[in-house]
Protein backbone atom coordinates (compact mmCIF):
# COMPACT_ATOMS: atom_id res chain seq x y z
CA UNK A 1 0.00 0.00 0.00
CA UNK A 2 1.28 3.49 -0.84
CA UNK A 3 0.94 6.00 1.98
CA UNK A 4 1.72 9.72 2.33
CA UNK A 5 3.36 10.83 5.57
CA UNK A 6 4.33 14.27 6.84
CA UNK A 7 7.56 14.89 8.73
CA UNK A 8 8.03 15.66 11.60
CA UNK A 9 5.80 12.66 12.17
CA UNK A 10 2.68 12.14 14.22
CA UNK A 11 3.32 9.10 16.42
CA UNK A 12 -0.41 8.34 16.46
CA UNK A 13 -0.42 8.14 12.69
CA UNK A 14 2.58 5.81 12.36
CA UNK A 15 0.86 3.29 14.65
CA UNK A 16 -1.16 2.32 11.57
CA UNK A 17 1.91 1.60 9.45
CA UNK A 18 2.93 -2.00 8.80
CA UNK A 19 6.10 -3.63 7.53
CA UNK A 20 6.32 -3.62 3.75
CA UNK A 21 4.23 -0.44 3.36
CA UNK A 22 5.61 1.96 0.75
CA UNK A 23 5.59 5.40 2.35
CA UNK A 24 6.20 8.78 0.68
CA UNK A 25 7.54 11.35 3.15
CA UNK A 26 7.08 15.09 2.72
CA UNK A 27 8.32 17.80 5.07
CA UNK A 28 11.50 18.28 7.08
CA UNK A 29 13.99 15.57 8.03
CA UNK A 30 17.57 15.67 9.34
CA UNK A 31 20.69 13.82 8.23
CA UNK A 32 23.27 12.38 10.60
CA UNK A 33 25.71 9.50 10.27
CA UNK A 34 28.73 8.10 12.11
CA UNK A 35 30.69 11.20 13.12
CA UNK A 36 27.60 13.34 13.90
CA UNK A 37 26.19 10.59 16.13
CA UNK A 38 29.48 10.35 17.99
CA UNK A 39 29.40 14.12 18.60
CA UNK A 40 25.77 14.06 19.73
CA UNK A 41 26.59 11.23 22.17
CA UNK A 42 29.53 13.26 23.53
CA UNK A 43 27.29 16.31 23.93
CA UNK A 44 24.71 14.28 25.85
CA UNK A 45 27.41 12.76 28.07
CA UNK A 46 28.57 16.28 29.01
CA UNK A 47 25.00 17.40 29.66
CA UNK A 48 25.02 19.76 26.67
CA UNK A 49 22.04 20.51 24.45
CA UNK A 50 21.81 18.73 21.09
CA UNK A 51 22.07 20.92 17.99
CA UNK A 52 18.71 19.66 16.66
CA UNK A 53 15.32 19.05 18.22
CA UNK A 54 14.72 15.30 18.18
CA UNK A 55 11.05 15.36 19.07
CA UNK A 56 9.00 13.47 16.44
CA UNK A 57 11.72 14.12 13.89
CA UNK A 58 13.22 11.61 11.48
CA UNK A 59 16.97 11.13 11.13
CA UNK A 60 18.17 10.01 7.71
CA UNK A 61 21.47 8.12 7.82
CA UNK A 62 23.04 9.77 4.83
CA UNK A 63 26.14 11.68 3.73
CA UNK A 64 25.58 13.24 0.29
CA UNK A 65 27.99 13.84 -2.56
CA UNK A 66 28.52 17.57 -3.25
CA UNK A 67 25.75 19.46 -5.05
CA UNK A 68 26.41 20.86 -8.51
CA UNK A 69 25.58 24.56 -9.00
CA UNK A 70 21.87 25.26 -8.83
CA UNK A 71 20.97 21.95 -7.24
CA UNK A 72 19.79 21.23 -3.67
CA UNK A 73 22.05 18.24 -3.13
CA UNK A 74 24.19 15.61 -4.85
CA UNK A 75 23.66 11.87 -4.75
CA UNK A 76 21.80 11.08 -1.54
CA UNK A 77 21.11 7.42 -0.74
CA UNK A 78 21.04 5.75 2.68
CA UNK A 79 24.07 4.39 4.53
CA UNK A 80 24.16 1.21 6.64
CA UNK A 81 22.10 1.83 9.79
CA UNK A 82 23.72 -0.75 12.07
CA UNK A 83 26.74 1.49 12.62
CA UNK A 84 24.41 3.89 14.46
CA UNK A 85 22.89 1.12 16.63
CA UNK A 86 25.14 2.10 19.53
CA UNK A 87 23.60 5.58 19.63
CA UNK A 88 20.02 5.10 18.42
CA UNK A 89 18.30 3.82 21.61
CA UNK A 90 19.29 6.95 23.60
CA UNK A 91 18.05 9.24 20.83
CA UNK A 92 14.76 7.32 20.56
CA UNK A 93 14.29 7.60 24.34
CA UNK A 94 14.80 11.37 23.98
CA UNK A 95 11.89 11.59 21.53
CA UNK A 96 13.34 10.82 18.09
CA UNK A 97 10.40 9.76 15.92
CA UNK A 98 12.23 7.36 13.64
CA UNK A 99 15.10 6.65 11.34
CA UNK A 100 15.70 6.14 7.61
CA UNK A 101 18.61 3.95 6.55
CA UNK A 102 19.35 0.54 5.13
CA UNK A 103 20.15 -2.83 6.66
CA UNK A 104 19.56 -4.68 9.89
CA UNK A 105 19.20 -3.15 13.36
CA UNK A 106 20.16 -4.57 16.75
CA UNK A 107 17.73 -6.03 19.27
CA UNK A 108 18.32 -2.96 21.47
CA UNK A 109 17.24 -0.61 18.68
CA UNK A 110 14.17 -2.69 17.92
CA UNK A 111 13.20 -2.65 21.61
CA UNK A 112 13.68 1.13 21.78
CA UNK A 113 11.46 1.51 18.71
CA UNK A 114 8.66 -0.44 20.41
CA UNK A 115 9.19 1.31 23.77
CA UNK A 116 8.79 4.73 22.13
CA UNK A 117 6.28 3.97 19.38
CA UNK A 118 8.89 4.94 16.80
CA UNK A 119 9.68 3.50 13.37
CA UNK A 120 12.53 2.40 11.08
CA UNK A 121 12.27 2.91 7.34
CA UNK A 122 14.59 1.67 4.59
CA UNK A 123 15.36 3.72 1.50
CA UNK A 124 16.74 1.84 -1.49
CA UNK A 125 20.51 1.55 -1.04
CA UNK A 126 22.55 2.59 -4.05
CA UNK A 127 19.79 4.65 -5.61
CA UNK A 128 21.32 7.98 -4.60
CA UNK A 129 20.69 9.79 -7.88
CA UNK A 130 17.00 8.84 -7.89
CA UNK A 131 16.51 9.71 -4.20
CA UNK A 132 18.17 13.11 -4.65
CA UNK A 133 15.22 14.10 -6.85
CA UNK A 134 12.92 13.99 -3.81
CA UNK A 135 15.11 16.42 -1.85
CA UNK A 136 14.20 20.01 -2.69
CA UNK A 137 16.30 21.88 -0.15
CA UNK A 138 19.33 21.19 2.02
CA UNK A 139 21.02 23.28 4.69
CA UNK A 140 23.87 22.40 7.04
CA UNK A 141 22.64 23.10 10.59
CA UNK A 142 25.44 21.64 12.73
CA UNK A 143 29.00 20.24 12.68
CA UNK A 144 29.89 21.92 9.40
CA UNK A 145 33.51 20.83 9.82
CA UNK A 146 32.46 17.21 9.30
CA UNK A 147 31.91 17.81 5.57
CA UNK A 148 29.59 15.16 4.16
CA UNK A 149 28.97 13.96 7.74
CA UNK A 150 27.58 17.31 8.95
CA UNK A 151 23.98 17.46 10.17
CA UNK A 152 21.73 18.72 7.38
CA UNK A 153 18.14 19.86 7.48
CA UNK A 154 16.42 18.55 4.35
CA UNK A 155 13.14 19.53 2.79
CA UNK A 156 11.72 16.46 1.06
CA UNK A 157 8.76 15.89 -1.24
CA UNK A 158 7.43 12.35 -1.69
CA UNK A 159 10.65 10.78 -0.49
CA UNK A 160 10.15 7.01 -1.04
CA UNK A 161 10.80 4.59 1.84
CA UNK A 162 9.62 1.16 2.99
CA UNK A 163 8.59 0.29 6.57
CA UNK A 164 11.13 -2.25 7.88
CA UNK A 165 10.53 -2.16 11.65
CA UNK A 166 7.05 -0.98 12.64
CA UNK A 167 6.08 0.44 16.06
CA UNK A 168 5.00 -3.04 17.17
CA UNK A 169 8.49 -4.42 16.47
CA UNK A 170 7.66 -6.49 13.37
CA UNK A 171 10.70 -6.76 11.10
CA UNK A 172 10.45 -6.97 7.32
CA UNK A 173 14.00 -8.33 6.81
CA UNK A 174 13.24 -11.27 9.08
CA UNK A 175 10.00 -12.12 7.33
CA UNK A 176 10.63 -11.26 3.66
CA UNK A 177 13.53 -13.62 2.99
CA UNK A 178 11.75 -16.75 4.24
CA UNK A 179 9.14 -16.38 1.49
CA UNK A 180 11.71 -16.96 -1.25
CA UNK A 181 14.12 -19.21 0.64
CA UNK A 182 14.61 -22.59 -0.98
CA UNK A 183 17.89 -23.69 0.56
CA UNK A 184 18.31 -27.39 1.14
CA UNK A 185 18.15 -27.98 4.90
CA UNK B 1 62.18 1.62 -23.18
CA UNK B 2 59.09 3.73 -23.66
CA UNK B 3 58.86 7.02 -21.79
CA UNK B 4 55.47 7.85 -20.30
CA UNK B 5 54.95 11.23 -18.67
CA UNK B 6 53.10 10.76 -15.40
CA UNK B 7 50.91 13.80 -16.18
CA UNK B 8 49.18 11.54 -18.72
CA UNK B 9 48.47 9.08 -15.91
CA UNK B 10 47.01 11.89 -13.78
CA UNK B 11 44.67 13.01 -16.57
CA UNK B 12 43.57 9.42 -17.28
CA UNK B 13 42.90 8.70 -13.60
CA UNK B 14 40.93 11.94 -13.18
CA UNK B 15 38.64 11.07 -16.10
CA UNK B 16 38.21 7.45 -14.97
CA UNK B 17 37.17 8.48 -11.45
CA UNK B 18 34.43 10.74 -12.84
CA UNK B 19 33.19 8.38 -15.57
CA UNK B 20 33.06 5.26 -13.40
CA UNK B 21 30.90 6.98 -10.77
CA UNK B 22 28.26 8.10 -13.28
CA UNK B 23 27.82 5.12 -15.57
CA UNK B 24 28.12 1.38 -15.05
CA UNK B 25 29.88 -0.87 -17.56
CA UNK B 26 27.71 -2.58 -20.24
CA UNK B 27 28.01 -5.99 -18.52
CA UNK B 28 26.39 -4.61 -15.35
CA UNK B 29 23.51 -3.03 -17.29
CA UNK B 30 22.95 -6.33 -19.11
CA UNK B 31 22.99 -8.19 -15.76
CA UNK B 32 20.33 -5.78 -14.40
CA UNK B 33 18.03 -6.45 -17.35
CA UNK B 34 18.41 -10.20 -17.05
CA UNK B 35 17.92 -10.20 -13.28
CA UNK B 36 14.81 -8.04 -13.51
CA UNK B 37 13.18 -10.57 -15.83
CA UNK B 38 14.04 -13.42 -13.43
CA UNK B 39 12.76 -11.68 -10.30
CA UNK B 40 9.51 -13.15 -8.94
CA UNK B 41 8.83 -10.72 -6.09
CA UNK B 42 6.64 -7.74 -7.04
CA UNK B 43 8.53 -5.47 -4.63
CA UNK B 44 11.79 -6.87 -6.04
CA UNK B 45 10.74 -5.99 -9.60
CA UNK B 46 9.84 -2.49 -8.43
CA UNK B 47 13.26 -2.12 -6.85
CA UNK B 48 14.96 -3.20 -10.09
CA UNK B 49 12.98 -0.58 -11.97
CA UNK B 50 14.06 2.07 -9.46
CA UNK B 51 17.69 0.98 -9.81
CA UNK B 52 17.46 1.26 -13.60
CA UNK B 53 15.84 4.68 -13.30
CA UNK B 54 18.65 5.61 -10.92
CA UNK B 55 21.24 4.69 -13.57
CA UNK B 56 19.42 6.76 -16.21
CA UNK B 57 19.24 9.82 -13.93
CA UNK B 58 22.90 9.43 -12.91
CA UNK B 59 24.04 9.49 -16.52
CA UNK B 60 21.68 12.19 -17.80
CA UNK B 61 21.95 14.62 -14.87
CA UNK B 62 25.56 13.90 -13.88
CA UNK B 63 24.67 12.79 -10.35
CA UNK B 64 26.82 9.95 -8.95
CA UNK B 65 25.00 6.59 -9.11
CA UNK B 66 25.59 6.22 -5.36
CA UNK B 67 26.55 8.92 -2.87
CA UNK B 68 29.28 6.60 -1.60
CA UNK B 69 31.67 7.23 -4.46
CA UNK B 70 34.08 4.97 -2.67
CA UNK B 71 37.68 4.70 -1.71
CA UNK B 72 39.56 4.74 -5.01
CA UNK B 73 41.17 1.35 -5.71
CA UNK B 74 43.52 0.81 -8.65
CA UNK B 75 45.07 -2.21 -10.29
CA UNK B 76 48.03 -0.95 -12.30
CA UNK B 77 49.82 -3.34 -14.67
CA UNK B 78 53.08 -1.71 -15.68
CA UNK B 79 54.93 -3.08 -18.71
CA UNK B 80 58.57 -3.69 -17.82
CA UNK B 81 59.64 -1.65 -20.88
CA UNK B 82 57.94 1.46 -19.47
CA UNK B 83 59.93 4.33 -18.01
CA UNK B 84 57.86 6.86 -16.08
CA UNK B 85 59.10 10.45 -16.40
CA UNK B 86 57.99 13.79 -15.01
CA UNK B 87 57.35 12.74 -11.42
CA UNK B 88 56.35 10.09 -8.91
CA UNK B 89 53.83 7.58 -10.33
CA UNK B 90 51.97 7.06 -7.04
CA UNK B 91 51.68 10.81 -6.49
CA UNK B 92 50.46 11.14 -10.10
CA UNK B 93 47.66 8.65 -9.47
CA UNK B 94 46.69 10.40 -6.23
CA UNK B 95 46.67 13.74 -8.04
CA UNK B 96 44.26 12.22 -10.57
CA UNK B 97 42.02 11.07 -7.72
CA UNK B 98 42.21 14.52 -6.10
CA UNK B 99 41.17 16.26 -9.33
CA UNK B 100 38.55 13.69 -10.27
CA UNK B 101 36.82 13.74 -6.89
CA UNK B 102 36.96 17.54 -6.58
CA UNK B 103 36.12 18.56 -10.16
CA UNK B 104 33.60 15.73 -10.57
CA UNK B 105 31.52 16.59 -7.46
CA UNK B 106 32.26 13.19 -5.93
CA UNK B 107 32.08 12.52 -2.21
CA UNK B 108 35.26 12.67 -0.19
CA UNK B 109 35.02 9.58 1.99
CA UNK B 110 38.59 9.04 3.16
CA UNK B 111 39.98 9.75 6.63
CA UNK B 112 43.76 10.13 6.87
CA UNK B 113 44.17 7.91 9.91
CA UNK B 114 41.92 4.97 10.86
CA UNK B 115 41.55 6.07 14.50
CA UNK B 116 42.05 9.84 14.48
CA UNK B 117 39.52 9.92 11.60
CA UNK B 118 40.01 13.36 10.08
CA UNK B 119 38.73 13.56 6.51
CA UNK B 120 41.56 14.27 4.03
CA UNK B 121 39.15 16.43 2.02
CA UNK B 122 40.12 15.14 -1.43
CA UNK B 123 39.52 11.38 -1.22
CA UNK B 124 43.25 10.60 -1.26
CA UNK B 125 45.17 8.45 -0.72
CA UNK B 126 44.04 5.74 -3.12
CA UNK B 127 44.73 2.04 -2.62
CA UNK B 128 47.02 0.99 -5.49
CA UNK B 129 48.03 -2.55 -6.45
CA UNK B 130 50.99 -2.54 -8.87
CA UNK B 131 52.11 -5.45 -10.97
CA UNK B 132 55.09 -5.58 -13.34
CA UNK B 133 54.15 -7.34 -16.57
CA UNK B 134 55.83 -7.89 -19.96
CA UNK B 135 55.40 -5.18 -22.62
CA UNK B 136 55.57 -1.38 -22.95
CA UNK B 137 52.04 -0.39 -21.92
CA UNK B 138 50.35 0.59 -18.68
CA UNK B 139 46.90 -0.84 -18.01
CA UNK B 140 45.01 0.93 -15.23
CA UNK B 141 41.79 -0.41 -13.74
CA UNK B 142 39.91 2.00 -11.50
CA UNK B 143 37.41 0.35 -9.13
CA UNK B 144 36.12 2.72 -6.42
CA UNK B 145 34.76 0.70 -3.52
CA UNK B 146 31.87 1.69 -1.28
CA UNK B 147 32.03 0.54 2.31
CA UNK B 148 28.47 -0.68 2.92
CA UNK B 149 29.49 -3.86 1.15
CA UNK B 150 33.23 -3.66 1.94
CA UNK B 151 32.38 -3.89 5.64
CA UNK B 152 30.61 -7.20 5.05
CA UNK B 153 33.62 -8.83 3.35
CA UNK B 154 35.50 -11.70 4.98
CA UNK B 155 38.68 -13.79 4.98
CA UNK B 156 38.44 -17.45 6.02
CA UNK B 157 41.60 -19.46 6.67
CA UNK B 158 40.09 -22.87 5.90
CA UNK B 159 41.78 -26.24 6.27
CA UNK B 160 42.73 -28.31 3.20
CA UNK B 161 40.28 -30.97 4.45
CA UNK B 162 37.40 -28.46 4.14
CA UNK B 163 37.74 -28.78 0.36
CA UNK B 164 35.38 -27.44 -2.28
CA UNK B 165 32.30 -27.78 -0.10
CA UNK B 166 34.00 -25.82 2.68
CA UNK B 167 34.73 -22.99 0.24
CA UNK B 168 31.17 -22.92 -1.10
CA UNK B 169 29.68 -22.90 2.39
CA UNK B 170 31.99 -20.07 3.50
CA UNK B 171 31.03 -17.86 0.56
CA UNK B 172 27.30 -18.47 1.04
CA UNK B 173 27.64 -17.78 4.78
CA UNK B 174 29.42 -14.47 4.12
CA UNK B 175 26.59 -13.40 1.81
CA UNK B 176 23.92 -14.41 4.32
CA UNK B 177 25.67 -12.48 7.09
CA UNK B 178 25.88 -9.46 4.78
CA UNK B 179 22.16 -9.63 3.95
CA UNK B 180 20.50 -6.27 3.35
CA UNK B 181 23.52 -4.29 4.63
CA UNK B 182 25.51 -4.88 1.45
CA UNK B 183 22.81 -3.48 -0.89
CA UNK B 184 21.84 -6.63 -2.81
CA UNK B 185 21.74 -7.66 -5.60
CA UNK B 186 25.45 -8.08 -5.05
CA UNK B 187 28.44 -9.09 -7.09
CA UNK B 188 30.63 -11.48 -5.10
CA UNK B 189 34.39 -11.56 -5.66
CA UNK B 190 36.20 -14.59 -4.30
CA UNK B 191 39.91 -15.33 -3.97
CA UNK B 192 40.95 -18.90 -3.22
CA UNK B 193 44.53 -19.87 -2.39
CA UNK B 194 47.73 -17.87 -2.06
CA UNK B 195 48.36 -16.35 1.36
CA UNK B 196 46.26 -14.24 3.74
CA UNK B 197 46.79 -11.03 1.76
CA UNK B 198 46.98 -12.63 -1.70
CA UNK B 199 43.49 -14.13 -1.48
CA UNK B 200 42.02 -10.79 -0.40
CA UNK B 201 43.63 -9.00 -3.33
CA UNK B 202 42.40 -11.71 -5.73
CA UNK B 203 38.86 -11.35 -4.39
CA UNK B 204 38.98 -7.61 -5.02
CA UNK B 205 40.37 -8.02 -8.54
CA UNK B 206 37.74 -10.68 -9.32
CA UNK B 207 35.11 -7.95 -8.95
CA UNK B 208 36.61 -6.15 -11.94
CA UNK B 209 36.01 -9.11 -14.27
CA UNK B 210 32.91 -8.47 -16.38
CA UNK B 211 29.74 -10.05 -15.01
CA UNK B 212 28.86 -13.07 -17.15
CA UNK B 213 32.48 -13.85 -18.03
CA UNK B 214 33.46 -17.02 -16.17
CA UNK B 215 36.79 -18.39 -15.02
CA UNK B 216 38.85 -20.20 -17.68
CA UNK B 217 39.32 -23.12 -15.30
CA UNK B 218 36.55 -25.68 -15.75
CA UNK B 219 35.92 -26.63 -12.13
CA UNK B 220 36.15 -22.99 -11.01
CA UNK B 221 33.50 -22.00 -13.55
CA UNK B 222 31.27 -24.77 -12.16
CA UNK B 223 31.82 -23.46 -8.64
CA UNK B 224 30.93 -19.91 -9.74
CA UNK B 225 27.65 -21.17 -11.12
CA UNK B 226 26.80 -23.41 -8.17
CA UNK B 227 27.60 -20.77 -5.54
CA UNK B 228 25.51 -18.19 -7.42
CA UNK B 229 22.57 -20.57 -7.41
CA UNK B 230 22.97 -21.27 -3.70
CA UNK B 231 23.17 -17.54 -2.94
CA UNK B 232 19.99 -16.92 -4.90
CA UNK B 233 18.30 -19.77 -3.04
CA UNK B 234 18.68 -17.78 0.21
CA UNK B 235 15.77 -15.57 -0.86
CA UNK B 236 17.41 -12.39 0.55
CA UNK B 237 16.44 -10.61 -2.68
CA UNK B 238 16.82 -7.06 -4.01
CA UNK B 239 17.51 -4.60 -1.17
CA UNK B 240 17.20 -7.55 1.23
CA UNK B 241 13.42 -7.37 1.01
CA UNK B 242 12.92 -10.90 -0.30
CA UNK B 243 13.16 -12.26 -3.82
CA UNK B 244 14.79 -14.51 -6.34
CA UNK B 245 17.85 -12.38 -7.14
CA UNK B 246 20.34 -11.82 -4.32
CA UNK B 247 23.51 -11.82 -6.42
CA UNK B 248 24.21 -11.04 -10.08
CA UNK B 249 27.47 -12.97 -10.29
CA UNK B 250 30.16 -14.85 -8.39
CA UNK B 251 33.65 -14.27 -9.80
CA UNK B 252 36.43 -16.50 -8.47
CA UNK B 253 40.20 -16.09 -8.91
CA UNK B 254 42.61 -18.79 -7.69
CA UNK B 255 46.34 -19.11 -7.00
CA UNK B 256 48.78 -21.71 -5.72
CA UNK B 257 48.84 -22.12 -1.95
CA UNK B 258 50.72 -23.87 0.88
CA UNK B 259 50.33 -27.59 1.71
CA UNK B 260 48.84 -26.63 5.08
CA UNK B 261 46.30 -24.03 3.97
CA UNK B 262 43.17 -23.09 2.07
CA UNK B 263 42.70 -19.31 2.34
CA UNK B 264 39.39 -17.94 1.02
CA UNK B 265 38.49 -14.27 0.75
CA UNK B 266 35.01 -13.00 -0.04
CA UNK B 267 34.84 -9.40 -1.23
CA UNK B 268 31.24 -8.35 -1.48
CA UNK B 269 30.19 -5.54 -3.79
CA UNK B 270 26.76 -3.95 -4.04
CA UNK B 271 24.88 -3.61 -7.34
CA UNK B 272 26.90 -0.45 -8.02
CA UNK B 273 29.87 -2.56 -9.10
CA UNK B 274 32.08 0.11 -10.64
CA UNK B 275 35.13 -0.71 -12.73
CA UNK B 276 36.72 0.94 -15.73
CA UNK B 277 39.93 0.18 -17.60
CA UNK B 278 42.33 2.37 -19.59
CA UNK B 279 45.48 1.48 -21.49
CA UNK B 280 48.30 3.97 -21.93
Amino acid sequence: MDIQLNAPIDKNKIKELKIGDMVYISGTIYTARDAAHKRMAEALAKGDKLPIDLNDNLIYYMGPSPAREGRAIGSAGPTTASRMDKYAPDLLDLGLGGMIGKGKRSKEVSEAIVRNGAIYFAAIGGAGALLSKAIVDSEVVAYDDLGTEAIRKLKVENFPVIVVIDPKGNNLYEEAGTLYNREKK
Amino acid sequence: MRDIDVSLVTQTVRDMCIDVNHELSPDMKEAFNEACSKEESELGKQIFKQLQQNLDIAKADKIPICQDTGMAVFFVKVGQEVHFVGGDITEAINEGVRRGYTEGYLRKSVVGDPLIRKNTGDNTPAVIHYEIVPGDKVVITCAPKGFGSENMSRVFMLKPADGEEGVKAAVVQAVKDAGPNACPPMVVGVGIGGTFEKCAEMAKEALTRPVGQHSDIGYVKDMEEEILERINDTGIGPAGLGGRVTALAVNINTYATHIAGLPVAVNICCHVNRHIKATI
